[in-house]
């Protein structure tokens, strides 16, 4: 065995020790710690997926001493080690760009507690990514809650821990939900690593009996992970746990903590129920019409929105539409756009929300879109990154989100039955809508503010030289989205590969 | 025929039931204290099922005694073993979701959560 394919036990298990040394160090160690892990994990994943791209397979890593079937597994092929890449370095930059707000706005005696919830996250993520075990899969689940309702309520005043309250509930019904189908599913088969399930399940379908039952099973564990990532009608706990919260907490949130369950129901799929028994259930066509009415409604309520932090929430919601409209046309096409759509939405709404806070820092701290004239001459590397965000939200060439609703729009149309005209219909639809709200605050940035106002609303300015850190962030955050927008055949073929070996 | 299976599966039905039951408290009561029973409920109508399933009639529990190895002769521990890290799971997340209450109830002193939503609308925080 290589020693690269330690890795993925390393990354998870020193991301979650550096969580448990944290809570005696001292809130400056705490953070230098927290910042080398994420590194190491982002550069432990780099290698790995060199590794996996060189040698095109995946493998299984025993944990313990007993092999399959009582044993418990990870499993790493090159999509894992991508996608582990892609979220350590957005985890980083969002923890760079919150610094300063975090400072702020929440206790320095609490700065050790975030640090130890931004560890843990790191490495419920990693677990969800890697793990070939069901109910492995469920624990994390929760530590993964867990620790985001920590990241929502660090912040303390009465708006967050009733975001924090809704946020656990809606959370809990969907991890109830998991828990029962994953229970199911393992009386029906027997087993709970994943592999094994596969195959016990294709002995079923072949066999014909408890067709009803597997069913069941299928749909409880799809919305129990739809409703904890936020599809479109379990969405209204959403906008006030992203709106509210502090800025890092806002962007891992809608960043990664959402894209660790989709990807944990992407393997749910392909690798526990075989992508072809779960087009034939019709449960896509479900997830189809929720992706497309969030997607139309998610942008609706965005234009609405008067709060820009709640706008740019509400935009998550049309964007996990599109996620799962990408599911719903049932072919791998499709299942490519939605895994290229996770990564560009995770890059893009974590360098909105980040941007975001600081062109609200130079309007006297409000977050008012009406208030936020001129914003971008104050603080010009922020409105240069909202720029880029917006540019990417709506699909313009070069950046990220183009790419994605151009392998949408190409998934429909290859797509072989009646699911192509209003795929593409809504697709319009939601762009033209995108457009409408984020180019509005756009153009409002970038209006020049008039000369009484600058006094009376308490504008200031911040130059480069005064947010260092911020600003290099920024720029490695449209670095990451660039990449994305114009690496993406190499991007794509490590999709593919990753795919190929799930199925 | 429809129902055969209905009386000897009686334990599953009632932990289905209880987990509706308990899911529809922890979505629609508006008292913070009920919503986190109906968790409880949720999650116990879940180990009930998972007990149900484990358990065979006849079989002696998974610890090997007399040197009788064969499988037929016990029941399957797996079970047992998942409901144990589910009650871990289920005791950390109720013990969060209370913690959360106290602090709401100390800041507004109702468990109402619409009554807190549109205090907090008014104060336009």
């Amino acid at each position: 065995m290589a020693f690269v394919q330690n890795v993925p036990f390393f990354s998870i298990i020193i991301s979650m020790f550096s969580g448990i040394i944290s809570s005696v160090l001292p809130e400056k160690a705490a953070r230098r710690l927290n910042s080398a892990v994420i590194i190491l994990v982002g550069i432990m994943s780099g290698w790995l997926l060199i590794y996996m791209m060189n040698t095109g397979g995946s493998y299984t890593f025993m944990m313990g001493h007993f092999p399959a079937p009582w044993g418990n597994e990870i499993r790493a092929g090159a999509l894992e080690a991508g996608m582990a890449l892609v979220f350590s370095a957005i985890m980083l930059l969002c923890m760079w760009g919150g610094r300063k707000k975090l400072m702020e706005e929440v206790e320095i005696t609490k700065h050790n507690i975030y640090y130890i919830l931004v560890d843990l996250l790191l490495s419920s993520l990693l677990a969800l990514i890697y793990t070939n075990d069901l109910f492995t899969a469920y624990v994390f689940v929760e530590i993964n809650t867990i620790s985001a309702c920590g990241l929502i309520m660090i912040r303390q005043n009465g708006r967050t821990i009733e975001a924090a309250v809704r946020y656990m509930i809606m959370s809990l019904l969907g991890s109830g939900l998991l828990l029962m189908g994953i229970c199911m599913l393992y009386d029906l088969t027997g087993h709970l690593l994943m592999s094994n399930i596969k195959d016990s399940v294709a002995a079923i379908m072949s066999a014909g009996t408890y067709h009803i039952p597997l069913i069941i099973t299928i749909g409880l564990m799809t919305v129990g992970l739809a409703i904890k990532s936020a599809l479109f009608p379990f969405h209204s706990w959403l906008p006030d746990a992203y709106g509210y919260s502090t800025v890092s907490s806002a962007a891992m949130l809608s960043s990664l903590v959402s894209k660790g369950y989709i990807f944990l129901l992407i393997k749910i799929f392909y690798r526990v129920i075989g992508f072809q028994t779960i087009c034939a259930t019709k449960i896509i066509n479900v997830l189809f019409v929720f992706g497309l009415c969030g997607m139309v409604f998610g942008s609706v309520s965005a234009i609405w929105e008067k709060d820009i932090r709640r706008m740019i929430a509400f935009s998550s919601v049309a964007q996990i539409g599109y996620i799962y409209m990408g599911f719903g046309l049932g072919t791998t096409v499709g299942m490519v756009a939605s895994i290229y759509h996770i990564l560009a939405h995770a890059a893009t709404k974590s360098l909105l929300f980040v941007s975001a806070i600081g062109l609200t820092d130079v309007s006297g701290g409000s977050r008012k879109i009406s208030d936020l004239t001129g914003s971008g001459y104050r603080n010009k590397i922020a409105g240069v990154g909202f720029a880029v965000g917006s540019f990417s939200m709506v699909g313009i060439p070069m950046f990220a989100g183009f790419i994605t609703k151009y392998l949408f729009a190409e998934a429909a149309v290859m797509h072989p039955s009646h699911k192509m005209l209003p795929t593409l219909i809504v697709l319009g639809v939601s762009t033209i809508l995108n457009a409408i709200y984020f180019l509005k605050t756009f153009i409002n940035i970038y209006v020049p503010a008039k000369a009484g106002e600058v006094k009376k609303k308490g504008y200031c300015k911040f130059t480069i030289r005064q947010q260092k850190l911020y600003t290099v962030t920024i720029i490695l955050f449209i670095i990451l989205n660039l990449i994305l927008g114009l690496c993406s055949q190499s991007i794509l073929r490590v999709i593919t590969v990753g795919l190929n070996n799930f199925a | 025929m429809f129902g055969t299976n209905l009386i000897p599966n009686f334990g599953e039905e009632v932990a289905m039931i209880l987990f509706g039951i308990g899911f529809a408290n922890l979505l629609l009561q508006k008292n913070l204290i009920k919503k986190i029973i109906g968790l409880n409920i949720m999650d116990t109508a879940v180990y009930l099922f998972l007990a149900e399933k484990g358990y065979i009639a006849g079989r002696a529990a998974p610890i090997v005694v007399d040197g009788v190895q064969s499988v037929e002769a016990y029941i399957n521990p797996i079970p047992s073993g998942l409901v144990l890290t589910g009650i871990v799971v289920s005791v950390s997340v109720t013990a969060l979701m209370l913690s959360l209450t106290v602090r709401l109830y100390n800041r507004y002193h109702t468990l109402d959560l619409d009554e807190i939503s549109s205090r907090l609308r008014k104060e336009g925080l």
